[in-house]
């Protein structure tokens, strides 16, 4: 029943990643004039925003702890243990912190997105929408990225915010470590290129999450199983680009800043 | 609000159609549906649209509205061809277009009175003004309880009636029912045409209709509304409706295009078949 053909796929391929594109051209192009939809901008805001804040906060804080145990372990063997706090805020605020958050955000929000507006497309919401003359993308498509990128920046901050508390509970009630020598060593660990880096990343992740997720609700096809099927490739799809996006940053940080 | 490119109200009858196909042809994953159709809707027609399920009469719907391409051929609304319009210019040529759609697709996230408001807030419309027109258009389809109701609380035929109040709130020029009595029960269906007829015979509104109900289409044809009774009545001496016109489409094809006295009296094969 299912014949591969090498040129079906590669012409599908290349149809998905045009218009993928061509949708995220449009929604970013309706930031910059016409109409804008500050109540669902804010009601996004919200959902994505406080929504994801407890996961958000508990995953930051348990990689932190778990990091600090870790790092204690290894540190150890070259009577190192006082730089654990280092060890913690880096990879917090360097790396683990905009990833997770991105992975976390895109698991809850990018099937979220797919399913709600590939529900919207298959019941035909989506076509009523433009027979009433609104424009599906900038109303449902241009408020979820400005959305997702905004909070996800500072989503990312509580995160690394979370994950180095974390490191220091652990630090000072199970390692017997010094806090202010642990604050101390994490404070001077970060340079400014560490903190920019960082803060770059969730800019792209928030944008992947959203146009992801819209990409392929819009595009859903199919009824239920359609969705469904829809919501599971945005998320794999979302958090295949966050961590491809994640290392093609870090290596122009690193060209950038040079570490 | 930009100012408006396009005024159908200024669109006066000797203008030429409403609505106008010309060698339409579309089709999905190489299979072609509507064959090179042709046809017109005068202004002030109802035509109603006939034809075995899946034959494209919701494509038909589509292409008019400009939701959908046509792989061939031109459609012009309101003396426009849609071809070569931006999709700024459609949403201001929307505006003028009512659209019932087949499963109703009201916004299930939003209750009835955002639902029938929608247009009117997008517009811009102050609120004090909306809330009366949606009351109106609600009272219109005699569903002024539902008001607060969520669709999902909604029964199907009742969500047809709203669909309908939401196509109608703006008083549109042309007004698209994709088969808004399907798969409802003949009482309501009847309710519902009957909002049809009134449509027609009050605003004097150009329609296209779909039916699978033959019954639906004659009751359309042979019925006008009674302002003074509030309801719609047999039009005496067995006259006809002329603003109703038929469009009979079979495998993509169109089998007729004309009027309901034409329609009975036609000799094809296909058609007496259809109609019995
Ligand atoms: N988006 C689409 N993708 C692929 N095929 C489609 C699409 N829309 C319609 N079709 C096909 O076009 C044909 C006509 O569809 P359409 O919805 O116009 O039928 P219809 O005449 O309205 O039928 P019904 O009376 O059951 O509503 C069908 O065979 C359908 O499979
Ligand atoms: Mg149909």
């Amino acid at each position: 029943m299912f014949t591969f053909s090498p040129e079906d796929f590669a012409k599908r391929t290349v149809g998905s990643v045009q218009e993928f594109a061509l949708l995220c051209g449009r929604a970013v192009g309706n930031l910059f004039s016409g109409r804008r939809y500050w109540a669902d901008i804010f009601t996004q805001m919200d959902s994505i925003g406080v929504g994801s804040l407890p996961i958000v906060i508990l995953t930051g804080f348990f990689t932190g702890c778990v990091l600090a145990l870790q790092a204690a372990v290894s540190l150890k063997e070259f009577g190192a243990v006082g730089m654990t706090g280092k060890l913690v805020a880096l990879s917090m605020v360097k790396e683990l912190g905009p990833v997770l958050t991105g992975l976390m955000v895109a698991g809850r929000n990018s099937s979220g997105m797919a399913s709600e507006l590939g529900s919207m497309k298959v019941t035909e919401q989506i076509d009523a929408m433009r027979a009433l003359g609104t424009d599906p993308i900038r109303k449902l498509v241009t408020p979820r990225i400005l959305a997702t990128v905004v909070m996800l920046f500072f989503l990312t901050i509580i995160s690394d915010a979370c994950g180095t508390a974390g490191g220091a509970l652990v630090s000072v009630t199970l390692l017997k470590l010094n806090a202010s020598t642990f604050f101390h060593t994490a404070y001077m660990a970060l340079t400014y290129g560490d903190v920019v880096g960082g803060l770059v990343k969730p800019l792209f992740s928030g944008f992947i999450v959203a146009t992801v997720g819209c990409y392929f609700g819009m595009t859903a096809k199919g009824g239920t199983q359609g969705v469904g099927r829809a919501t599971t490739q945005a998320v794999v799809y979302a958090m295949i680009f966050i961590i491809l996006v994640d290392f093609l940053v870090t290596q122009l940080m690193i060209g950038i800043f040079g570490k | 609000m930009a100012e408006s490119s396009f005024t159908p109200g200024s669109f006066d009858a000797g203008a030429g159609p409403v609505v106008a196909f010309h060698d339409v042809a579309i089709g999905f994953d190489g299979h072609e549906v509507l064959h090179d159709l042709s046809f017109h809707v005068e202004h002030g027609e109802t035509r109603i649209i006939l034809g075995p399920a899946g034959c494209g009469k919701s494509l038909i719907l589509k292409l008019a509205n400009g939701l959908l391409e046509p792989d061939r051929g031109e459609v012009c609304v309101f003396g426009r061809s849609l071809g070569g319009m931006t999709e700024a210019e459609r949403f201001d040529l929307r505006a003028h277009v009512g659209m019932v759609f087949q499963e109703s697709a009201l916004f299930d996230s939003i209750n009835v009175e955002d639902n029938v408001a929608y247009r009117l807030r997008e517009e811009g419309a102050p609120a004090e003004e909306t809330h009366t027109r949606v009351q109106e258009a609600l009272r219109f389809v005699e569903l002024e309880k539902a008001i607060d109701k969520y669709p999902s609380e909604l029964s199907g035929g009742m969500r047809r009636r709203v669909s309908i109040a939401r196509a109608i709130i703006n008083r549109p020029d042309l007004i698209l029912y994709d088969s808004p009595t399907g798969g409802l029960d003949p009482i309501t269906s009847t309710t519902i045409i009957e909002l049809v007829v009134k449509q027609r015979d009050v605003s004097h509104t150009t329609s296209l209709l779909i039916t699978h109900r033959l019954q639906d289409a004659f009751t359309l044809a042979t019925h006008r509304y009674n302002s003074d009774l509030g309801r719609m009545e047999l039009i005496p001496d067995g006259k006809i409706d002329d603003s109703t016109k038929f469009l009979v489409l079979h495998e993509g094809k169109k089998v007729f295009d004309g009027t309901t006295l034409e329609l009975t009296h036609s000799n094809d094969p296909f058609l007496r078949e259809f109609l019995t």
